[in-house]
């Protein structure tokens, strides 16, 4: 299976190899799509996990048992629907290829298992459609 | 040939005959059909648009206070409204920002509320913050007032635009080297994209591109209601280049437009945040244009491939006003995703809702199909 997640560690654990143990105890392929990681601070990283369904679940459960937080990607970052006019604006910014423009309705769809959580749609929503649900 | 008065095909809205299409569904049937058995079946086509209009606001009338008030500052939400007419009447403009927001201190700003925002909250039901302060007069003693106000709570609210529904506008791109943060929207370097702005072959001023049927009282959907076009818009320039059907290739006409504001809807009244630029306003404005003879038919029967705009660098032509016009492209073109511009593929963005202008030209199709909305002549056209 394959699945992006986003992991927080806490500050306290944000020092510890975790990716070193998904990789070799696991047996899990880790590709890192964003990280935000500083010594002593909170830490945020966007994985895309593949491996064994076994493996997954077991490399989540050692992740969780060490205080960091996994939740699939999905959840992060909303777009609102209803707030959203379609002008089209976000599409040339996404880089993801996550927020397009469907032809020839010229309606904005969402894909979300392509975004990457890199936020720059955010700001560049002229009606704030899009939200980071963390 | 064809002729029909606005007179008839009033009475054939009232008779619940009358036969309307959209600018959109017009093209097809032209194709088929041909202009003339076209010109004689169809007595309206409707169009619409959706897009950022920063020359729109509203003026308020905010009630008189006891003791009474000549209000000579007023805030709505922290954004200040111009306060420099009667006592308690108010002019808030759509571009409007709080004296609080750090504007481009902290280059890009956000610009998250704005004139725009408070127009939204208001026709949304939601009160408002209303400031207001003053110097004091023997008749109007009262220093500073401050209360939640909501639409329903004004005497006055009128929507009152001076320039809306430009016809045509450039697409704009960035030559140098460094992002672009303009009411344009978001420019990458190097002809990293291309945004342009108009409801393409459903643009009102598209449809009538000699402003032969849009004057003072042309009945319009304005902001989810009905609203009227009141004079020529702010920068109006019929003079401009136009192409063999007409269509003016580079921006041209623009309409000043009026409506009750407790009528709107926050659907089509939109408070909206350009990064780097400032606060706006999306405005919901369709035109419905009487098929008078075989010309106008021919005028709504524009399609996206035969409308061209020019295309304009942001990072120089457009700042130092140098005119300089890097080449015209359709429509169509710029619908497709991509020109090509210098060799180059570029992607392309509109910043002005499509499927909000269907709509708009739709909604305004089925409340003239039920003979609820009727044409009105204008007192006199713009000026072409």
């Amino acid at each position: 299976m394959k699945q992006k997640m986003v992991l927080r560690f806490p500050a306290a654990v944000v020092e510890q190899p975790f990716t070193y143990h998904l990789i070799k105890d696991y047996n899990l392929m880790i590709n890192i799509l964003k990280a935000n990681i500083n010594p002593r601070m909170e830490g945020r990283m966007v994985v895309e996990i593949s491996g064994a369904e076994d493996d997954f679940h077991r490399g989540i459960e050692f992740l969780q048992s060490s205080g960091v937080k996994a939740f699939p990607l999905e959840q992060e970052i909303a777009w609102v629907e209803e707030r959203c006019t379609h002008c089209g604006a976000c599409v040339i910014i996404c880089p993801a290829g996550a927020l397009v423009l469907e032809r020839p309705s010229m309606e904005v769809k969402f894909l979300n298992e392509k975004c990457i959580i890199c936020e720059h749609c955010l700001k560049a929503c002229p009606a704030r459609a899009m939200e980071a649900r963390f | 040939m064809v002729k029909k008065t606005y007179a008839e095909i009033n009475a054939r809205i009232r008779a619940g005959e009358a036969v309307v299409v959209t600018a959109e569904e017009v093209i097809p049937m032209v194709r088929e059909r041909g202009i003339e058995e076209t010109a004689a079946a169809v007595d309206v086509v409707t169009t619409g648009t959706f897009g950022p209009m920063c020359s729109s606001g509203a003026f308020f009338c905010l009630g008189h206070s006891k003791p009474r008030m000549k209000m000579n500052r007023v805030f709505l939400n922290g954004v200040e409204a111009y306060a420099g007419i009667a006592a308690v009447d108010a002019y808030l403009g759509a571009s409007q920002i709080p004296e609080t927001d750090p504007a481009n201190k902290s280059y890009p700003g956000e610009f998250n509320y704005g004139g725009g925002h408070v127009l939204e909250d208001l026709v949304s039901g939601r009160e408002v913050l209303l400031e207001a302060f003053a110097y004091g007069t023997d008749c109007y003693p009262r220093h500073k007032l401050e209360k939640m106000i909501s639409l329903e709570d004004m005497p006055y609210a009128v929507l009152y635009n001076p320039r809306n529904a430009y016809q045509n506008y450039n697409v704009a791109v960035n030559l140098s080297e460094r992002t672009l943060y303009t009411y344009m929207g978001i420019l990458k370097p190097n002809l990293g994209n291309a945004n342009y702005s108009t409801a393409d072959q459903l643009s009102p001023l598209f449809n009538d591109p000699y402003y032969r049927t849009i004057g003072m009282g042309t009945k319009i959907f304005l902001g989810g209601g009905v609203g009227y076009v009141c004079w020529h818009g702010t920068q109006h320039a019929p003079g401009a280049p136009r192409g063999e059907n007409g269509v003016p290739t580079a921006p041209s006409g623009t309409l000043t437009v009026i409506g009750e504001l407790k009528q709107m809807s926050p659907r089509w009244l939109r408070g909206i945040s350009y990064l780097g630029y400032g606060a706006s306003l999306m405005v919901g404005l369709g035109i419905p244009i009487p098929i008078l003879d075989e010309e106008m038919l021919k005028f709504t029967a524009v399609s996206d491939a035969d409308i061209f705009a020019p295309i304009v660098d942001y990072s120089e032509g457009y700042p130092q006003a140098t005119g300089e016009v890097l080449g015209k492209v359709s429509y169509a073109e710029l619908k497709s995703g991509e020109i090509t511009l210098n060799g180059r593929a570029v992607p392309t963005a509109p910043l002005s809702s499509y499927p909000g202008a269907r709509k708009i030209a739709r909604q305004l199709k089925e409340w003239i199909q039920e003979g609820q909305f009727t044409l009105t002549e204008p007192v006199f056209t713009i000026p072409t």
